[in-house]
């Protein structure tokens, strides 16, 4: 195996200079092996993340990561990428906290430009009950030294001069909080970084492989069925997102998981003018600018089971009349684009980052909206449960027995109504 | 966009309904004498298919009446739509 070319200056100046001939590839194509000793279902930022943890901090290197489409082409490639730690349970601010953490070296540590931009989160209220509610998560946060701040409306006209702040509107703004740490990062480029920095390290990266059956004897896991012919398994990981249920399914294990559709949309670029993501919590809307110029908005859930992967109409029109009601300036933008992926809604809300109940597998998964923030911090606690084979203190708190003892963790007290959270 | 065929009032926006989740998964009659394991059955453990799919729909802003669907999760293909309880 060749050894990885590394980004810098250097290199890129060196490519100048040789007309950009001589790049090597970000990671090979191997033809899969006959086994391997741990192999990972799911080539999204998930997986590949678990896949570079196993190799650089257990040092296990004999490792596939299987694809059914190509890397990052799932939710990894669809989502609005925003990343924040500002959770109100304990067990998920100490997990979303370390997730930012590895954020914030994430680029040098993979020696890969993720372009995390840590340009603050903004959600903002319409009632004295919403901001006792924002108030006490954000105290909460602060108690476990998280950063987080309350906004007043001063604050935020000049934090974020296009929200519309006017007391006429429907449902007026009465102020706001922010974590100054979250921000955004390239999605794409999460996925492509892991992924060299795991091929470096000897992962094989296997694309157009199918995942369709799990074999199991004697309750152990042995290997897969696939599309590219059967592989061996010492242990496997499974990190598909919202094909959770399904691949479980192929184990005979049942998941507290239904899928459901998110939706998001993009404008035309424009220059400039918002560097701040804000949600709004009368809408459930969020706007980001990203850094091509254009305007990024997500939803909510079309609110009933789906893997269409298309979105209702009728969603999109709630999503960009509340864009639109906030942030009036961007009503006579095109809409470029407008995508939904299949989401794992957990029955509490929460993940579950856990060995199954087949001895050798373990899965990441059941993450609703909010996986992407949670993309090195998975990968790190899925690496960790499968070469130890137990959780992590990290990741212990979601596991998959928490539905039948109790111990959920239902951050919004939506109860057990996977489309409530 | 949903066209659900409700029996009262024809094909009818899915934004007219709300959503009731999977059919047929009955509240234990007797929640105490249920074991922990029904309960969280119930509760929490529902059929998620990639296909045809029976659920409940409450005709919110129509003739209000519960109905069971059959939906296919993938195509969104509306099978047949019948009153819950006649
Ligand atoms: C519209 C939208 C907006 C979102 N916004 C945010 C946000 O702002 N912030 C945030 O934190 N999160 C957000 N999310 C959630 C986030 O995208 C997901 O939780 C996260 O990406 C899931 O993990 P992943 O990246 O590994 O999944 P994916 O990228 O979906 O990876 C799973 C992979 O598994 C593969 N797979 C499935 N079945 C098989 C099989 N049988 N064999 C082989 N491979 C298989 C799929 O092809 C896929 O590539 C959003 C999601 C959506 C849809
Ligand atoms: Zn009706």
């Amino acid at each position: 195996m060749a050894a990885m070319q590394r980004y810098s200056i250097f290199s890129l100046l060196r490519g100048a200079l040789s007309g950009h001939r001589d790049w090597q590839p970000a990671w090979r194509a191997p033809e899969p092996k006959s086994s391997y000793d741990v192999v990972i279902v799911g080539g999204g930022g998930h997986g590949l993340a678990a896949a570079y943890y196993l190799a650089r901090n257990h040092g296990i290197t004999n490792v596939a990561v299987l694809e059914r489409g190509w890397i990052g082409g799932g939710n990894t490639g669809r989502n609005t990428t925003i990343v924040r730690s500002n959770y109100l349970l304990p067990e998920n601010q100490r997990f979303y906290e370390h997730s930012l953490k590895l954020w914030e070296g994430l680029s040098r540590d993979l020696n890969y430009n993720v372009m995390f931009s840590p340009r603050g989160v903004i959600n903002v209220f319409h009632t004295d009950a919403q901001r006792d509610y924002w108030i006490r998560r954000h105290n909460g946060m602060r108690y476990a030294g998280i950063d987080a701040e309350l906004l007043t409306r001063a604050d935020l006209a000049r934090l974020v001069p296009a929200l519309d702040l006017s007391p006429g509107i429907r449902h007026p703004i009465v102020g706001g909080v922010i974590q100054p740490r979250g921000g955004v990062a390239r999605h794409d480029a999460v996925a492509w970084g892991y992924a060299r920095a795991a091929d470096a390290l000897g992962v094989d990266i296997i694309q157009d492989c199918e995942v369709t059956g799990i074999d199991v004897e004697a309750g152990r896991v042995t290997g897969l069925q696939t599309s590219r012919g059967p592989i061996g398994a010492g242990r496997v990981g499974l990190a598909v997102a919202g094909h959770s249920s399904r691949l479980a399914e192929m184990a005979g294990i049942r998941l507290p998981i239904e899928t459901h559709l998110l939706t998001a949309t993009v404008s035309e670029p424009v220059k400039p003018f918002m560097d701040k993501v804000v949600s709004v919590a009368a809408a459930h809307v969020y706007v980001s600018q990203t850094d091509k110029g254009e305007v990024l908005i997500g939803g909510t859930l079309d609110g009933y089971n789906s893997w269409s992967q298309r979105g209702s109409p009728a969603r999109l029109e709630d999503i960009l009349s509340a864009a639109c009601e906030y942030f009036p300036r961007i009503s006579r933008l095109r809409q470029l684009r407008h995508w939904a992926g299949v989401m794992d809604m957990s029955m509490d809300g929460s993940p579950i980052i856990a060995k199954l109940p087949v001895e050798g597998l373990a899965m990441t998964g059941g993450w609703c909206y909010g996986g992407f923030k949670a993309t090195p911090a998975s990968g790190w606690c899925l690496a960790w449960t499968l070469a130890n084979d137990a959780p992590h203190a990290l990741n212990a708190p979601f596991s998959l027995e928490r539905f039948r003892t109790g111990a959920v963790l239902d951050e919004n007290g939506a109860g057990p109504v996977a489309w409530g959270h | 966009m949903l066209l659900i065929p409700c029996p009262f009032c024809g094909d009818r926006d899915e934004t007219e309904f709300a959503y009731g989740g999977e059919a047929g998964n009955e509240r234990p009659a007797d929640p105490g004498a249920a074991t922990d394991e029904a309960w969280t059955d119930y509760l929490c453990f529902h059929d998620n298919p990639k296909g045809p799919h029976r659920e409940l729909w409450f005709h919110r802003d129509g003739c209000r009446r519960w109905l069971t669907v059959e939906r296919d999760t993938w195509t969104h293909e509306l099978r047949s739509a019948r009153l819950s309880r006649p």
